[in-house]
């Protein structure tokens, strides 16, 4: 199984989510997708997407205002 | 997928066409299906070369305002239209170019982005689209 970052620093709205997406899209089953990211609403509304697709969110951590979500397709 | 949203895209503002595919990449990165039908004054933004063109639809200053909006739209780390138009694409959201607009403002096929156009067609697509949809908007 893969491990697939994407690195979003610096990126507002909607290219968190988007980019999550296509990640999510082009990653096979069991993959997990590590997303990070600056934008303060995409840290919420990620686990929004990923809630609404059915798939896992492992978890979200923050460190000085970056984020880090991790999620199994 | 959960869900649908279908847009009719009316306006050829740079503003309002950032509007429609925010909604519309929203939309899909959520899980959802989506559709733009462009039509009119949005349809003109789909020939080839245009899209970066569109003026604001407020505040343009000859074309001041706009370099102004996309300096701080950079500054804030935001996508390009044609960014926002190729991930609509990739992420499998359908562009419906409108038949009659193209007809009445003698826009022709090969003048419009056809990499990016589901399809060429009437007010029936769209109605077709939208009744099964659960946003449906007007910009």
């Amino acid at each position: 199984m893969a491990e697939i970052k994407v690195d979003c620093r610096g990126q507002t709205c909607p290219v968190p989510l988007v980019e999550t997406r296509k990640a999510l899209r082009k990653a096979a089953k069991g993959d997990i997708v590590e997303v990070i990211g600056t934008h303060p609403p995409s840290k919420t509304e990620i686990p929004m997407a990923v809630k609404a697709l059915g798939l896992e969110l492992i978890d979200v951590q923050e460190e000085n205002g970056v984020w880090r979500i991790r999620i199994r397709k | 997928m959960a869900g649908k949203i279908a847009i009719i895209v009316h306006s050829g503002e740079m503003d309002k066409v950032y509007s429609a595919l925010i909604l519309g990449n929203g939309a899909l990165a959520m899980g959802m299906e989506a559709s733009l039908f462009f039509t009119f004054w949005g349809l003109q933004r789909l020939k080839k070369g245009a899209l970066e063109k569109a003026p604001l639809s407020k505040m343009n200053m000859l074309g001041l305002g706009k370099w102004m909006v996309n300096r701080r739209m950079k500054k804030a780390g935001a996508a390009s239209l044609e960014k926002m138009l190729q991930d609509f694409h990739e992420l499998g959201g359908r562009i419906l170019a409108c038949d009659m607009t193209m007809q009445i403002m003698g826009v022709k096929k090969e003048d419009l982005r056809d990499d990016v156009i589901s399809e060429y067609c009437a007010v029936g697509t769209y109605i077709d689209e939208a009744k099964d949809s659960t946003i449906t908007l007007f910009i």
